[in-house]
């Protein structure tokens, strides 16, 4: 116990002479003009941004020499502006130096994660996707037929080639149907067509291995008007990319 | 010159007319309506007269009513007719007053509801009022617990007594149950309602594509059309269980299943082997066996009910489909229709006539009317029985051979009508979205 307490006194007793030893603190003597300190600002901008976006640092400095940006900007212009893109939140700090000393200015920028992305599709099922789009077309019907138009010629070779040298594209052929008539016979019918297509695109040189069928009937219409340029459009073999429906 | 061409004319109309009516008959006598006997209905007395039972009372005066006048074998005299006195019991009917002028009356139906605590009871009778000595067809009792819907069952009964009765031996209609499709819940499901289109209910739960509901022939099981996954595929859903039972995937689109009369055969149509062909599988789906080699379009197969020997379909092998004929096995066939767009047979009970939907002058452009035809299969001869404008499709014949039950647009919507098999008495079951593809189930 009375250790402690010599103890407590001892460290008052410093704790005091330090603070009595700044007290006299001598007043300059006549000093020569000193040169001006530099002065410096910075700013970010926006001062938060998910990861991957550019943040925009702008500075001003005055009486410096030398100015520099940290992390990884390193030697700038007095004044300027400069886009950096951090991986993570971080502080910028510039150090403005010059004949009267060194000011330093900080800028916080917060990093924020992106939400999770779907995995991106491989760079080569896009590319297909818009391959399939732009080079493949449907083939369309007559009333009541199954029978491949002359004109369904052009759609068919194009499609076939277009197969041929996509190995790795699966197609399915939706056959469908105007909504006059009855449900089944539509329906049968739709597989009548989606089968003509299919084997025309065989017998144009496409494996039929890539080829999947399915009929829709009327069921599934792409028009819905009872005129018929809208039937026209519902009367047709339909491909689609994806397949094993 | 004139006075010649009219004398030929009246020679026309002389030898043209009895082959008329006999064409008629011909028709009447085969959907078993044969002669309508004058029906007498009078609303049944209540007792006590008070409001709870004045409510069942409704019910059960609109239900009779309905299935005697809708029967196919009476014309129900106008009530505007009938004595002010309600006769609620034999010891109450004045029977000169209902068989003379102006009721003239062969038959009298009526009687009472009481309601005794939770419990309905019903007094029927069946009189016949120009048999002074011996009126009574008929007296029955019936007791429920009180409820509207044991009012409407009641009533189904009592009218399906009388009309057994009196109409052959035929069993009635008014307690069987139409399935059908219908889209209001979102897809199209299959669903199911009395033959007057009360109590009607969502069957089946797929959220996909359901299509062409058919009832087993004990009512036990229904097969449809399904979109699913794997593809278009023959669904087997039992009514017992309340869910979907196991029936094998086929390759391709499969559909439009019917049953055999005796439930132990299914004919359906499938592409399993690339062309759409009429299939007959056993009822569990087994032993897949094809029965046409046509190219094009084979579908919607219908059994001959008598013997299961013959089946009719629709074959798309010339162009335009076609009501086509064949023995079970695939042998004989033989085309019933000769033009136009001819679809959906459906095969009456008692094996005589085809009913089905044609678009009979079919030209380019400009598709005529569709309607629901009948054609006696021996001789080929045919009625149009619907001439209401729409797209008339999907025929079914009731159990009794006097209805059918077929879709229509004629209200701007698909809707499920009702009518006798000579065209008369067309009525409007549903309302509420579109609903299509009526199948007559033949048990209660």
């Amino acid at each position: 116990m009375k250790q402690t307490r010599t103890l407590f006194t001892a460290l008052m007793m410093v704790l005091l002479l330090g603070a009595c030893a700044k007290k006299p603190k001598p007043v300059p003597p006549t000093p020569p003009p000193p040169p001006p300190a530099p002065t410096a600002s910075l700013s970010a901008s926006p001062t938060s941004v998910q990861q991957g976006q550019p943040v925009t640092l702008s500075w001003r400095t005055e009486n410096a020499t030398d100015v520099r940006i940290e992390p990884g900007v390193g030697k700038v212009d007095l004044s300027g502006s400069q886009s950096v893109t951090p991986q993570d939140s971080s502080t910028y700090r510039l150090t403005a130096t010059g004949p009267g000393g060194t000011q330093d200015a900080t800028a916080r920028v917060t990093v924020t994660q992106p939400p999770p992305q779907p995995p991106q599709p491989p760079q080569v099922t896009e590319s297909l996707q818009d391959s399939f789009a732009r080079n493949v077309h449907d083939v369309y019907f007559d009333y009541d037929s199954y029978e491949l138009r002359p004109d369904a010629q052009t759609a068919v070779q194009g499609d076939a080639a277009w197969l041929k040298q996509h190995a790795e594209a699966h197609l399915t052929i939706e056959g469908h149907c105007d909504e006059r008539g009855s449900t089944e016979y539509n329906l049968v019918l739709g597989d009548n067509r989606a089968n003509a297509v299919k084997q025309a695109l065989v017998q144009a040189g496409a494996p039929a291995g890539q080829l999947d069928v399915k009929s829709y009937g009327k069921e599934k219409p792409f028009c819905t008007e009872s005129n018929e340029q809208c039937w026209q459009q519902n009367r047709v073999g339909h491909l689609v990319l994806g397949g094993g429906q | 010159m004139k006075h010649r061409r009219f004398k030929f004319l009246l020679i026309a109309i002389a030898l043209y007319l009895p082959a008329l009516a006999q064409d008629q008959g011909y028709f009447k006598t085969g959907t078993n309506m044969g002669v309508q006997m004058r029906l007498a209905v009078p609303d049944f007395k209540a007792k006590p007269d008070d409001p709870s039972t004045a409510a069942l009372l409704k019910v059960f005066n609109d239900t009779l009513w309905n299935d005697l006048d809708n029967s196919g074998i009476f014309e129900l005299a106008s009530k505007s007719f009938y004595p002010t006195t309600v006769p609620g019991s034999p010891q109450e009917i004045n029977l000169a007053q209902w068989g003379g002028a102006p009721v003239n009356a062969s038959l009298v139906a009526f009687g009472n509801l009481a309601v005794n605590g939770s419990e309905v009871m019903v007094q029927g009778w069946l009189d016949d009022p120009k048999n002074t000595q011996n009126p009574q067809v008929l007296g029955k009792e019936y007791r429920e617990q009180a409820t509207e819907e044991n009012a409407r069952k009641i009533a189904h009964r009592f009218a399906d007594d009388i009309i057994f009765r009196m109409g052959g031996g035929i069993n009635g209609v008014a307690e069987t149950k139409v399935y059908f499709i219908s889209n209001r819940s979102g897809a199209k499901e299959v669903w199911v309602m009395d033959y007057d289109g009360a109590n009607q209910k969502q069957l089946t739960h797929l959220r996909s594509i359901a299509l062409g509901p058919h009832i087993s022939p004990d009512g036990s099981r229904i097969a449809f059309t399904g979109f699913v996954a794997k593809g278009t595929e023959i669904l087997m859903y039992s009514v017992d269980l309340g869910r979907l039972v196991s029936f094998p995937y086929f390759p391709g689109t499969n559909t439009s299943p019917a049953w055999s009369s005796d439930g132990a055969k299914l004919a359906f149509s499938s592409s399993m082997r690339g062309d759409p062909e009429i299939f007959v599988t056993d009822a569990n789906g087994a032993a897949p066996r094809r029965v046409t080699a046509f190219k094009g379009p084979d579908v919607q197969p219908v059994w001959n009910p008598k013997t299961a020997a013959q089946i009719i379909w629709v074959s798309g092998r010339t162009g335009l489909p076609q009501i086509y004929l064949m023995d079970a096995d695939g042998g004989n066939a033989q085309r019933l229709t000769n033009e136009g767009y001819a679809v959906s047979p459906s095969w009456s009970p008692n094996g005589q006539f085809v009913a089905f939907s044609w678009i009979r002058h079919y030209g380019p452009g400009a598709p005529g009317a569709q309607d629901i035809y009948i054609m006696d299969i021996a001789s080929k001869q045919w009625q149009q029985l619907t001439h209401d404008g729409g797209r008339n499709d999907y025929p079914s014949w009731s159990p009794d051979g006097r209805h059918l039950v077929f879709q229509s647009t004629r209200s701007g919507r698909e809707e499920i009508w009702s009518m006798l098999a000579d065209g008369s008495k067309q009525h409007q079951l549903t309302t509420q979205g579109s609903n299509t593809q009526p199948d007559w189930g033949s048990s209660k």
